[in-house]
């Protein structure tokens, strides 16, 4: 998984609650046995239209967002199905950050796994970043994870919270089942004692 | 003395094989369950690490979602696409040894109806799943939740799972339901009252008169739908209809095994004081027989209702159903028993099991379905479909003018031939009626079976209790 550190990347504002994982990747394109190469097909439904040209007011079409690194959305981001597909795509468009209100679980999980970093702040405080990323192309912002702050184009600075233990893997790029797998010992020593108190599982 | 606990508490705590002081913990995965399409890249991941599967005789695969529902599907998947995912787990099944229905065996189906119907779901297990509705298997009293590809590779190599604890949301149904009222209109009723992000962060137990009284098939339709509440699981305490249900299945404990199992799920209920960090009460009586009007599952209203008008709504809400009726082509103030449908579709995991065919099938008996719509029903898995046969089922399907199908997710997502076409508006008893979900531009309304087989009749949405009055002697 790549490293998260600190990013300063343009902002894109996607005013919408509760965009979906059929929104982020629609169906179609979970046919791939890949990773990768799912960043064409982001938000495909909304940013195409039936004979695959671009529309041209979706945000990420727009010139001045072509290239965000940053996504700045509204409440129940990534609810719907456990596609990993969804981070995927988006990192693979070149998201590093998606910014909302609140966002659901699966989704949230599948971020901290790819090296996406998900932030939940008040909804003034998205709100305000919206406003920041209309501003198009002048919408840079930098995250910085180890600090736990964005800060805005006018300088303006905002605290986030983040689980420590999601925090350091994030910031070192570990691998979850290198980590698990250093407690081999504790998992060994559990499943004996699960395989004679419950023998038939 | 313990502190009381919650049931989440109790299977959470006997699954704990490890836990740092952050409380970040390390949960041991009873039963891994798997599908074609969230699984090659974790499979691949672990041949690239030249890792093995930890617990090969606790996985379980079948391929649901990319297969065809057609009876020629005998000659192979067209689709290349889809071909390559299902051969992919056939090959990765062999390779790493795990328990396995190709499509060809009777047994195969939606892996959420597979998993209880073999017996591999038993009460107070962890079962996990690359898929978010593996919320069902909750109905059994085990804590099942849906993870991503990363976390499948991640229980294939260890056989845990990286959690921190859930908060616990006890959701009550109190009294009896009204007639014409089932399981699915419980759950969305609960979603339409929590909204789709109510139950994040939280696991859910369902409890009250009106879920006990539901058979093991209504509860798994209640619980499937908790990650539509955005809940990380949905439980229902195990009782003795859940044990009957369990008995004698391929997979259930036997014998010695069986005593021992049954003494441990005895054990396995809420405290009488344990703590709940929210709660949520809905009188049972309360309920009606509800349809979505628009493309989120929270937007749910009895079918005696109208169409709303987005200016009725708060915040966000406003402009989201501004979006959801230009997409659904609803005008404010329509009723929505007069909106016409293209296609009813029944099925998926929510409602494919044999009740819901009996209750579908009920309601058709001795009807039509309305000229020139087009009517599916895809049975959950072959063992649901060949009871359904044996059970004359599939006949008054048939006589009503369905197409009777193979067994899969179908049109409940459209990644294999099922699919809506613009525009076209589906009675669907799936658990999604995203923008898409269905097909591109298609339309969806969710309620029960019977609700669904009303619609057909008739073509347009419809008060299943209006058509069985009738049915009635008088
Ligand atoms: S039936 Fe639908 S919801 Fe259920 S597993 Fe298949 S695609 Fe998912």
């Amino acid at each position: 998984m790549e490293k998260f550190t600190k990013l300063t990347g343009i902002a894109a504002p996607l005013p919408m609650m509760n965009v979906d994982t059929d929104m982020i990747i629609p169906k179609q394109f979970l046919k791939t046995i890949a990773r990768t190469g799912l960043g064409k097909n982001l938000f495909d439904e909304m940013r195409y239209d039936d004979n695959g040209n671009e529309i041209s007011d979706f945000v990420l079409n727009k010139p001045a967002y072509r290239n965000a690194q940053i996504l700045v959305s509204g409440d129940n981001f990534g609810c719907g199905s456990s596609r990993e597909h969804a981070p995927w795509a988006l990192l693979d468009f070149g998201i590093r950050v998606v910014i909302a209100p609140s966002f659901a679980d699966i989704f949230y999980n599948n971020c901290f796994k790819n090296g996406i970093l998900p932030i939940v702040l008040p909804q003034e405080q998205v709100d305000m970043l919206m406003d920041d990323a209309a501003r198009g192309s002048n919408a840079t912002v930098t995250v910085d994870l180890e600090e736990q702050t964005i800060s805005g184009p006018d300088g303006g600075t905002i605290s986030f919270d983040v689980d420590p233990f999601r925090k350091h893997c994030l910031l070192n790029g570990l691998d979850d089942i290198g980590l698990t797998l250093e407690k081999a010992a504790a998992i060994d020593a559990f499943e004996a004692k699960a395989a004679a108190e419950r023998p038939w599982v | 003395m313990t502190a009381p606990k919650t049931l989440y508490d109790k299977i959470w705590d006997a699954h704990l094989a490890h836990e740092a002081e952050d409380g970040t913990s390390l949960l041991y995965i009873d039963r891994h369950l798997v599908h074609e399409v969230t699984s090659p890249q974790a499979f691949e991941g672990l041949r690239m690490a030249g890792r093995t599967v930890r617990a090969p005789h606790k996985t379980i695969a079948v391929p649901d979602h990319n297969v065809p529902t057609t009876e020629d599907r005998v000659n192979g998947i067209t689709n290349p696409e889809s071909r390559i995912q299902v051969e992919a787990l056939d090959t990765n099944a062999k390779d790493f040894g795990i328990h396995y229905y190709p499509v060809s065996d009777i047994r195969q189906g939606i892996v959420h109806i597979v998993g209880p119907e073999q017996g591999w779901t038993l009460p107070g297990m962890t079962v996990v799943c690359g898929d978010s509705h593996t919320a069902t298997h909750g109905a059994f009293g085990a804590l099942a939740h849906g993870i991503g590809t990363s976390e499948v590779e991640h229980v294939l190599a260890t056989q845990t799972l990286i959690q921190k604890k859930s908060k616990n949301m006890k959701v009550e149904i109190t009294g009896k339901l009204a007639p014409g009222v089932t399981a699915k209109d419980i759950t969305l009723s609960v979603i339409g009252h929590t909204g789709t992000a109510g139950g994040t962060g939280y696991v859910i137990e369902y409890c009250g008169e009106a879920i006990r009284d539901l058979s093991m098939e209504g509860r798994m339709t209640v619980c499937n739908m908790a990650i539509e509440g955005g809940a990380r699981a949905g439980l229902i305490a195990p009782d003795e209809k859940t044990f009957a249900y369990v008995k004698g299945r391929p997979h259930a404990p036997k014998g010695e095994d069986w005593d021992k199992a049954m003494a441990w799920w005895a054990t396995l209920q809420s405290d009488e004081d344990a703590h709940w960090d929210k709660v949520v009460t809905l009188r049972g009586e309360d309920i009606a027989p509800v349809v979505t009007w628009g493309t989120s599952p929270e937007d749910v209203l009895p079918i005696t209702a109208t169409v709303p008008d987005p200016a009725q709504f708060t915040g966000g809400k406003v402009d989201a159903a501004r979006r959801s009726l230009d997409y659904m082509g609803l005008k404010p103030g329509t009723p929505l028993s007069e909106i016409e449908i293209d296609t009813v579709f029944i099925g998926s995991c929510t409602n494919g099991r044999i009740e819901d065919l009996r209750a579908a099938a009920a309601v058709l008996k001795g009807h039509k379905i309305k000229p020139g719509l087009r009517g599916m029903v895809v049975p959950g898995s072959g063992l649901v479909r060949a009871q359904a046969e044996e059970e004359g089922l599939a006949d008054i399907f048939r006589d009503a003018g369905f197409e009777w199908r193979l067994a899969g997710c179908s049109m409940c997502l459209a990644m294999n031939p099922d699919q809506l076409s613009p525009g076209e508006r589906c009675a669907a008893t799936s658990n999604r009626n995203f923008e898409g979900r269905q097909g591109r531009g298609g339309r969806t309304h969710l309620m029960s079976p019977a609700m669904a087989a009303a619609a057909a009749i008739t073509g347009r949405l419809t008060d299943v209790r209006d058509l069985t009055r009738e049915n009635e002697p008088a």
